[in-house]
């Protein structure tokens, strides 16, 4: 059984469809990355899957309930890691996770707080008020706060979005931990390398679809080849460039103040310039060919 | 959560979790709320039972004026503890804090977060509403058996005013529009209870209109409690339960168009 299954999902906001005919299906014990600029319709598909918004058509199942039916129920077995902090920053650490605990229903709300505190390494602040902790703490305590109740499934939705890299790191062990304990994740992120690392698959998300899904090897395989050729000068160049490169079927995006010619290895006479710096082909190649958007 | 738990409607367990997030946030502002309920009676009683018994009004229907405002406070309190933070405190957890959005991805449904933030305030405004009626005693009230019933009368006025509440703040675009409401309804329901003066003496119209004004439903009772019941008070107790299912309704219908999309 898939942990989640969507079939034609759609959700629409007024004159705005922010879901249109999405099917995902997220097999048990995996990662998917779930990656998309903002805006296409990955919070979205978060909030369907909890029952927090309701789709206008399709089918939706989550750990086998029917959404948004049996929703209280699929959620009774998932956990949620919200992009924006909600904690109660008046409130201390332990009470943050007791309150969750006995929303689950934990049997033992104790044993479970003591639990969340080690994932959250807050032990020694169990004490404090939210408001007193520093915000990698506080993004353990969102994570931690999540799997309280030790899910079946989580939904990570932009975890480390707006973090420091330090605290991105510690959060990606973390993230890493549960996947090496076979949970499944679905894990939404407008970061490249945040998909690279932890996703075992990642679906890129556009205008309310996914538009490829495969592993990050072989997603760089199908659409970026073997290696990119990063040109820098000024714009009348690269516009000859990229034209050249063009002629020649070539993929040319913007890269900054560079372009990137993706593909380079089957690049003809000239196709590529001398002076380009060659690099292997990354998901950054496949994310903005495939959606126009610069990556982060 | 054990396998196979069957999630029903308004479970116990899914409402108590609720409150007890209400709990833990209580325990960091309990004394201040402790302090205002207590000394705001007092300031009205000193101010318009001293003061307006001392120059113009010395007794009302046989009851001297102190204890005639002093069971009337127990309206006022309940009002401004029920309806006001039902507003804001619903409108600063969906708008600015994200609380709802935390709570609704636990298996907790919108109907059940509703009925317990309306039973945290219902539970909260009925212990606190009981204050202007002790500080009463304090200035010569005598304490009745009636009296016991006004903790039960003013948990289910404010289970109506929080209802009320959490419909308005699932209804507002804006905080500030809270004045409106405030300006339309709060304020003349609490003006127009009977509090300070006698509704008898008002014009017809809004004699008949305060009977509609479960405020002024709630000053009866209080009064009944303190100088003896008549029967005309079962029917006000009904009044406030059917104001108390009424305002349920409509904050879970208001809220669940408000929190899901």
């Amino acid at each position: 059984m898939a942990a989640i299954e969507l079939r034609g999902a759609v959700k629409r906001f007024g004159p705005i469809t922010a879901v249109d005919g999405l099917d995902l299906e997220v097999p048990e014990g995996i990662c998917l990355g779930l990656l998309g600029p903002n805006g296409a319709g990955k919070s979205t598909t978060m909030r369907l899957l909890t029952g927090q918004a309701i789709a206008d058509a399709g089918e939706l199942r989550a750990l086998g309930h029917e959404l948004p039916e049996d929703a209280k129920a699929a959620r009774a077995e998932m956990g949620v890691v919200p992009q924006l902090d909600n904690l109660d920053v008046d409130v201390t650490v332990e009470d943050n996770l007791a309150i969750f605990a006995r929303l689950y229903r934990v049997p033992d709300v104790e044993a479970a707080v003591d639990r969340g505190l080690d994932l959250a390494r807050l032990r020694a602040r169990r004490r404090d008020a939210v408001d007193q902790l520093s915000g990698g703490m506080r993004r353990r305590l969102l994570l931690s706060r999540g799997l309280i109740h030790d899910p079946k499934l989580v939904l990570l939705d932009e975890p480390t979005v707006g973090l420091d890299p330090q605290i991105r790191t510690e959060l990606w062990s973390l993230i890493d931990d549960l996947r090496s304990r076979g949970k499944t994740i679905l894990m939404s992120t407008h970061y490249i390398e945040e998909a690279e690392r932890l996703a075992d698959e990642v679906a890129v998300m556009n205008e309310g679809r996914v538009i490829a899904r495969a592993t990050p090897t072989e997603l760089i395989a199908a659409h970026a080849g073997t290696h990119t050729a990063e040109v820098y000068g000024p714009p009348e160049r690269l516009t000859e460039v990229k034209a050249i490169a063009e002629e020649q079927g070539l993929a040319v995006r913007p890269a900054g103040p560079a372009i990137a010619i993706v593909g380079a290895e089957r690049a003809g006479n000239g196709g590529v310039p001398e002076d380009a710096v060659v690099r292997a082909a990354s998901l950054e190649d496949v994310f903005v060919l495939l959606t126009g958007a610069e990556a982060e | 959560m054990s396998e196979g738990a069957k999630l029903r409607r308004l479970e116990p367990a899914a409402i108590s979790g609720v409150m007890s997030r209400e709990v833990a946030n209580f325990r960091t502002y309990w004394k201040g709320t402790t302090f205002s309920s207590i000394l705001e009676p007092l300031v009205y009683l000193l101010a318009f039972g001293l003061g307006l018994s001392a120059t113009l009004v010395d007794e009302v229907d046989g009851i001297p004026y102190i204890q005639f405002v002093g069971t009337g406070m127990v309206a006022t309190a309940v009002i401004f503890s029920s309806a006001l933070p039902a507003m804001f405190g619903t409108f600063v957890k969906h708008r600015f804090q994200n609380t709802y959005d935390a709570i609704l991805a636990a298996p907790v449904d919108v109907e059940e977060l509703v009925s317990a933030e309306m039973l945290w305030i219902g539970l909260r405004s009925g212990t606190y509403g009981c204050v202007p009626l002790l500080v009463t005693i304090g200035f010569g009230l005598d304490p009745a058996w009636g009296m016991l019933l006004v903790p039960l009368f003013c948990f289910v006025t404010a289970l109506g005013f929080a209802g009320f509440g959490v419909a308005m703040a699932a209804t507002v675009a804006k905080i500030d529009q809270f004045n409106y409401v405030t300006a339309l309804f709060v304020t003349p329901l609490f003006l127009v209870a009977g509090t300070f003066f006698p509704i008898e003496g008002l014009p017809e119209g809004f004699q008949i209109a305060a009977q509609l004004n479960p405020l002024h439903q709630l000053v009866e009772l209080v009064r009944g409690g303190a100088f003896g019941f008549e029967a005309v008070d079962l029917a006000r107790f009904a009044f406030l339960v059917g104001f108390a299912l009424l305002t349920w309704r409509v904050a879970v219908r208001r809220m669940h168009a408000r929190l899901i999309d």
